[in-house]
């Protein structure tokens, strides 16, 4: 095993491998540690959505600058991510939900995004199969740009550019320790050797809580049990990722024709036990075949469960502390961590190599928890 | 088409695309199955996953132990969304 390097990065998700891909294309020397396989964690678990459409400015930045990569993502690669456009509807069921998308919406057209509020009677043109009365809704809010790529062909095409650029994985491999001198990071012990470093970069999903406890900091994080579950391939019916904050389902049809969803349970508990539960397969198709009463006999096929990482206000901690050197936090993104991660790899490294730090990177350090007000974003689903 | 051993029938997986896979790097049976989508279609990994087992030790040379073979996930087999939603709550 290497014995030095200028950058130790723990997790292989989508984050971890993208890290070190934009580290590794600035010339820098990194190690990638995880101690399953790649896309073990929350990115092999996740629903493959890319969505603008936020409350908190901050997150849209990042999720516009992110489809920004996302759209080169293939081509720079050398790998197809299978991005689509298939934009995302958002349901709106009364009129505190409406408020709250307008004053979205506004915001976002700010910020150049292109979003629409849409009529009861408009909902079909974008998903025909869609029972607008079952949805039991006065609107929605649809963004033709969001869409979906694949987060296993990401991740992977991310780690192929990486290794040939220089970049050494090593999965299967577990960190167990960090240590530090002098409020700087020096060594990062693993359970198959030791590599000597100034940087390490926490990306290590909801066991990135225990990472940090590694070096005494504490991070807010509650890992947040999810399911989701996927059904037979269809023929394509619609384009669109189909959300609702109130009824708390998405879903959306995938390249090869499953449709993959999910929604969460009242006895949804944190912790990070990854048992499926009936109840979760008798609520997400009650209110699938309510949204699209179409899908009736569509067989589900298998669903899994996933974790979100979830901070107090729902946004990812990203950057360095001032009590340590070198530790870099990339976690906390709360079930958006596909999404965001071409725009956060790019911020994070940039500030590894030539210590930029931007206005989202200070937004969003571990020290927005010690103000007195922090602003929650408010448009999570699943 | 001569040569063409489908390993995975759902995904319509040839025995080619396992070895150039594996090839590749992705020598690890949840890596494969996430490259390939093998095991991910309406039998679960039924038939497949015992083949992808047996291609890999015999690739790699390394054992592949029964706890490496992926999760069976709930339903088992394919049950319709109509079935799952007719329990009145």
């Amino acid at each position: 095993m290497k014995n030095k390097a200028d950058v130790v990065i723990i997790g292989g998700g989508v984050n971890g491998c993208g890290l070190a891909y934009n580290l590794a294309k600035k010339d820098m020397d990194v190690v990638v540690f995880e101690r399953d396989y790649l896309t073990s964690g929350a990115t092999g678990a996740c629903g493959a959505g890319i969505r603008q459409q936020w409350s908190t400015r901050e997150n849209t930045l990042l999720a516009i600058d992110s489809v920004k990569i996302f759209e080169k993502l293939s081509k720079e690669l050398g790998e197809d991510i299978d991005l689509r456009h298939g934009g995302y509807l958002i349901a709106i069921h009364d009129d505190k939900e409406m408020k709250q998308a307008e004053k979205n919406v506004e915001m976002q057209r700010s910020l150049g995004l292109k979003v629409d509020i849409l009529k009861p009677q408009e909902i079909n043109d974008v998903v025909p199969i869609l029972d607008v009365k079952g949805m039991n809704v006065i609107g929605a809010t649809f963004c033709p740009t969001d869409g979906h790529a694949n987060p296993f062909k990401t991740t992977f095409a991310y780690a192929n550019a990486a290794k040939k650029k220089g970049a050494t994985i090593y999965t299967h491999t577990e960190v167990v320790g960090i240590k530090t001198q002098k409020k700087q990071v020096k060594e990062v012990i693993t359970k198959k050797g030791v590599v000597k470093t100034n940087f390490v970069i926490n990306a290590a999903g909801v066991w990135s809580k225990d990472i940090a406890e590694m070096v005494g900091i504490m991070v807010p994080n509650v890992p947040i049990r999810k399911e989701i579950m996927v059904t037979e391939r269809l023929e394509p019916m619609f384009e669109a990722m189909v959300i609702s904050f109130k009824d708390g389902i998405y879903f959306s049809q995938q390249k090869e024709g499953q449709i993959i969803g999910g929604i969460p349970i009242p006895e949804q508990k944190a912790g990070y036990k990854t048992m499926p539960t009936v109840s979760f397969m008798q609520h997400m198709a009650r209110v699938l075949t309510r949204y699209a009463p179409v899908l009736e006999h569509v067989n589900m096929l298998r669903h899994w469960t996933g974790f979100y990482d979830v901070t107090p206000d729902a946004r990812p901690i990203l950057g360095e502390t001032m009590d340590l050197k070198g530790f870099i936090h990339c976690h906390g993104f709360s079930g958006h961590g596909f999404m965001l991660s071409p725009m956060v790899c790019k911020l994070l490294s940039d500030f590894i190599v030539d210590g930029k730090k931007s206005e989202v990177l200070r937004s969003l350090s571990l020290e927005r928890f010690k103000g007195k007000r922090i602003e929650h974003e408010m448009s999570v689903v699943g | 088409m001569k040569n063409k051993a489908i390993v995975c029938r759902c995904e319509d997986i040839t025995l080619e695309d396992v070895e150039k896979a594996i090839d590749e790097g992705y020598t690890d049976l949840e890596e494969l199955r996430k490259k390939l989508r093998i095991g991910m279609g309406p039998c679960q990994g039924r038939v497949c996953i015992q083949i992808i087992m047996k291609i890999l030790e015999r690739k790699t040379g390394k054992k592949v132990s029964k706890k490496d073979l992926p999760s069976s996930r709930p339903p088992i087999i394919p049950v319709s969304l109509g079935t799952l939603a007719s329990d009145k709550k």
